[in-house]
């Protein structure tokens, strides 16, 4: 599904420039770095609570879709300013990270159908 | 082609830098995607590893016709069980650390998934040295 459908469709709000046209093959939920190095793949969404530069440092290695920074977590200037220098596209939802996987699950499964 | 980086404890905001130029090196010189991703990927835990662990380090690339071959060498406090350290969960990462996602016990492991060939050495109170090589 195109991102730019994604953003829309779960309201999600877009803190840096992203791609509309990018084809998302899926998401990932996790909050420790290292296992998201070890099992998300390109393509995907990235669902986390953390709001800080490492987690863009790890987008852009692992070419992932984008992320989104759920809850009452917020991304810190520096993430935001990262974000922009590399292109990396990062989102905002007030959900916590089980209802936007569970939404975002389901809107990429319907799709497929 | 060689590359050479330097790597300073603590520095949150430039952690990653390395890694993220290697790869835009690599890309340049057409390496294929999926390796340069996993030498990115590999990179980016050595780095962050001396950011978090150890006081400061090198990281240096070099590509040869057959491989690419990165020596991370680091000041600091060294391992003192590699076998333990290279196991999946084991972490003394400090609680700032793991605020930030830090922490999992991955690193090495992902390292050695990653890499072709994956060497470590250490002496505690000196210093560690990690070599990895990736067949083109
Ligand atoms: N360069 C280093 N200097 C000193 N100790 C290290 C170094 N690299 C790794 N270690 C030790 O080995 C452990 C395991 O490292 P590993 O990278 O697998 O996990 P981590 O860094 O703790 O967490 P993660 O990488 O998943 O965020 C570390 O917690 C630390 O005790
Ligand atoms: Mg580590």
């Amino acid at each position: 599904m195109k991102l730019e459908k994604i953003v829309d469709l779960l309201n999600l709000k877009p803190l840096s420039d992203y791609n509309k046209d990018l084809n998302v093959l899926g998401a990932y939920t996790s909050d420790l770095l290292s296992d998201v190095i070890a099992n998300a793949k390109e393509d995907r969404l990235w669902i986390t609570l953390h709001g800080h530069q490492n987690v863009v440092a790890v987008a852009l290695l692992k070419d992932l879709a984008g992320v989104i920074i759920t809850g009452e977590h917020y991304a810190t200037n520096d993430m935001l300013k990262k974000a922009k220098e590399m292109e990396v596209a990062v989102f905002k939802t007030e959900l916590d990270s089980f209802d936007i996987s569970g939404k975002l699950y389901q809107l990429l499964n319907n799709d497929e159908e | 082609m060689r590359l050479d980086f330097t790597i300073i404890s603590d520095d949150f905001f430039a952690a990653g830098a390395a890694s993220a130029r290697i790869k835009k090196s690599l890309q340049q010189v057409g390496i294929p995607t999926s390796l340069v991703r996993r030498i990115s990927v590999a990179v980016y835990e050595a780095e962050m590893n001396i950011v978090i662990h150890a006081y400061s380090g090198k990281i240096s690339l070099e590509l040869a016709r057959e491989k690419v071959r990165i020596v991370v060498e680091d000041e600091g406090p060294g391992i003192e069980d590699i076998q333990l350290a290279m196991q999946e969960g084991y972490s003394t990462a400090s609680e700032e650390a793991r605020r930030q996602g830090f922490g999992a016990g991955m690193g090495l492991p992902n390292i050695n998934r990653a890499a072709d060939k994956f060497e470590i050495e250490s002496t505690v109170d000196v210093g560690t040295k990690l070599v990895m090589e990736f067949n083109l």
